[in-house]
């Protein structure tokens, strides 16, 4: 039985409250934004790379509580990281979130989400889904394409 | 509202129609059901989905083709619901009746097939502020290949037309008026026939998209004073897939077909191809039979029921609704014109749409939320997206304080 407490934790209630990392970064070596035509949301990612290392990440961006704290969580989480850490870190998180409606992610797979894990619980809601991973799609087109990214990434 | 003194006698016993529609008789998430989705779509009663079986059952062949008794059974059953469309909306002719998906292929219809012979680079097609994108976007099309311009008339900060700005927006080089009856995000209910009479003053013609209108206030295309009416079956108690055009006979018979194929044919040689005369000049290749067998059940179900009863029990819950949740701290209305239909978007202080959504998804209450393929609206209150109950028949009260508990607890949850 899925629960709302399930999808909406008080760590995503927080995030969504009170954003971290919610502003502009100058200057950024990438950027992208990230738009969700169904609904409307919109985030907009700017990162800082160093010698293959996040050195600074931010936000900014409308949406609903899922991706608000999904962005402010993430961007928590890459801080630090090299960019294939932040791969690795992107495809656990997208296995958690698309994994079989009712099956439980296991104990190791949670784990090595850290935090992140508290977004195991969207993926009782199909239609959620996207709201947390739109984000994660911004920053890595950013990543991808360096500064010159000029077309929105879109989930659909 | 004063809407207990607007129901008739004999109102609408809505506990007792529920009985009639077995989809809402189960529980979502642990919870009984509480369709409150109807903008998006109503659900079918047993009457539609018992035709829709039997015509599969015992009818089904190609129609206007065979000379044998399922074909000529199938072809009386698809024209039976064809005259019945007709009488539904007080057309002079079952042949002013053009088959088509929904509001939306009508209208890409009569912007194809209409617009592309009468509007030239210059002229004008005037919509209104608050259009669902299908008509906004068939017209845009239309008027980037003709060079032509899209005049948009402006709505105030309750939802309700500008008269004036309409008025003086009706040029000389309008050539087209295109304009919702009944607004799908805010439930403005637009004066449709004084806009028609203003119109026609200027010999501009005017098509009415009644996709929100059919099911919720009886329509006759005469004394409204349109020349096309678009609407869509599955918003209707109906299938989905189904919908229909009316036209004025004269126009329709002027305007040239938008596909091509068979049905729509009289004579084809390689050299040239005689076009069958309306509506199957517009109607290419094997239609939704059994789908217009359905509507044609639904329009009797609504007729049988009474769209006068329907709306003023339909009037009752949206004045009740709109008084409850007005009450709820944090909710703001979306939509607040004098004359509405049975929609209620609404947002909340500090809590997107979506969540709202998904809360009262857990409360088995079904509503829609997002942009309502309106986003001029939203752009137009500086919202994003917004929360809509929208009523059908056979909602009932304890459906709205299902609604309001559950709003509530959204309130409590993000607090």
């Amino acid at each position: 039985m899925s629960d709302l407490r399930e999808l909406y934790q008080s760590t995503i209630l927080d995030h969504n409250k009170k954003p971290r990392n919610f502003r502009t970064l100058a200057p950024a070596t990438h950027h992208a934004d990230g738009f969700n035509p169904l609904c409307g949301d919109k985030v907009s990612v700017w990162i800082e790379v160093k010698d293959g290392v996040i050195r600074d990440v931010s936000f900014q961006g409308s949406g609903c509580a899922i991706s608000t704290a999904s962005a402010s969580m993430m961007t928590e989480s890459v801080k630090g990281k090299t960019l294939a850490e932040v791969e690795t870190l992107f495809r656990r998180f997208h296995d958690v979130v698309t994994g079989e409606i009712g099956a439980e992610p296991s104990d190791d797979e949670l784990e090595a989400l850290g935090k992140l894990a508290v977004f195991a619980g969207v993926r009782e809601y199909p239609a959620r889904v996207k709201c947390a991973t739109l984000v994660w799609h911004a920053l890595r087109a950013a990543l991808a394409d360096g500064a010159g990214a000029d077309r929105p990434v879109s989930t659909e | 509202m004063s809407a207990p003194s607007r129901r008739a006698p004999d109102a609408l016993d809505a506990a007792r129609l529920r009985e009639e529609f077995p989809i809402l008789h189960q529980t979502v998430r642990g919870r009984p059901l509480v369709y409150l989705d109807n903008g998006a779509t109503t659900q079918k009663p047993r009457a539609v989905i018992d035709a829709t079986v039997a015509y599969y059952e015992r009818d089904n062949a190609n129609v206007h083709r065979g000379v044998h008794l399922l074909s000529q059974r199938a072809t009386a059953a698809f024209e039976g619901a064809r005259e019945k469309v007709a009488r539904f909306l007080g057309a002079a002719s079952a042949r002013e009746i053009v088959f088509t998906r929904g509001t939306t292929e009508a209208i890409n219809l009569v912007a194809w097939s209409f617009g592309r012979t009468h509007v030239g680079a210059g002229d004008e097609v005037l919509i209104t502020a608050m259009e669902h994108h299908s008509n906004i976007v068939p017209w845009q099309m239309l008027c980037a290949e003709k060079g032509a311009r899209l005049r948009v008339a402006p709505i105030d900060d309750d939802g309700a037309l500008r008269m004036d700005a309409f008025a003086s927006l009706l040029g000389p080089r309008t050539k087209l008026v295109s304009v919702l009856q009944v607004s799908n995000a805010l439930g403005t209910v637009l004066p449709a026939r004084e806009i028609c009479a203003l119109a026609r003053e200027r010999g501009v013609p005017v098509l009415v998209d009644g996709a929100q209108a059919v099911a919720h206030t009886p329509v006759d295309v005469r004394s409204l004073g349109c020349d096309f009416y678009a609407f869509s079956g599955h918003k209707l108690y109906g299938p989905t897939g189904i919908g229909a055009l009316w036209g004025r006979g004269e126009l329709l018979d002027a305007m040239p077909p938008w596909q091509g194929g068979g049905e729509m044919i009289a004579s084809v040689t390689f050299e040239q191809t005689l076009y069958n005369v309306v509506p199957h000049k517009f109607e290419a290749g094997t239609p939704d039979i059994a789908g217009a067998v359905g509507l044609g059940a639904a329009i009797d179900w609504v007729s049988a029921v009474g769209l006068e009863r329907i709306s003023a029990h339909e009037h009752d819950l949206l004045g009740y609704a709109t008084e409850a949740l007005r009450g709820v701290p944090g909710v703001r209305l979306v939509g607040t014109a004098r004359e509405k239909a049975a929609v209620l978007s609404f947002v909340m202080d500090g809590v997107h749409p979506h969540d709202i959504g998904t809360v009262l998804d857990q409360e088995g209450v079904a509503i829609r939320t997002g942009h309502h393929c309106a986003q001029p609206v939203m752009d137009r209150f500086g919202v994003p997206a917004t929360a809509r109950a929208s009523f059908a028949a056979y909602n009932t009260r304890d459906d709205v304080d299902a609604l309001v508990k559950a709003v509530h607890k959204v309130r409590e949850l993000f607090a």
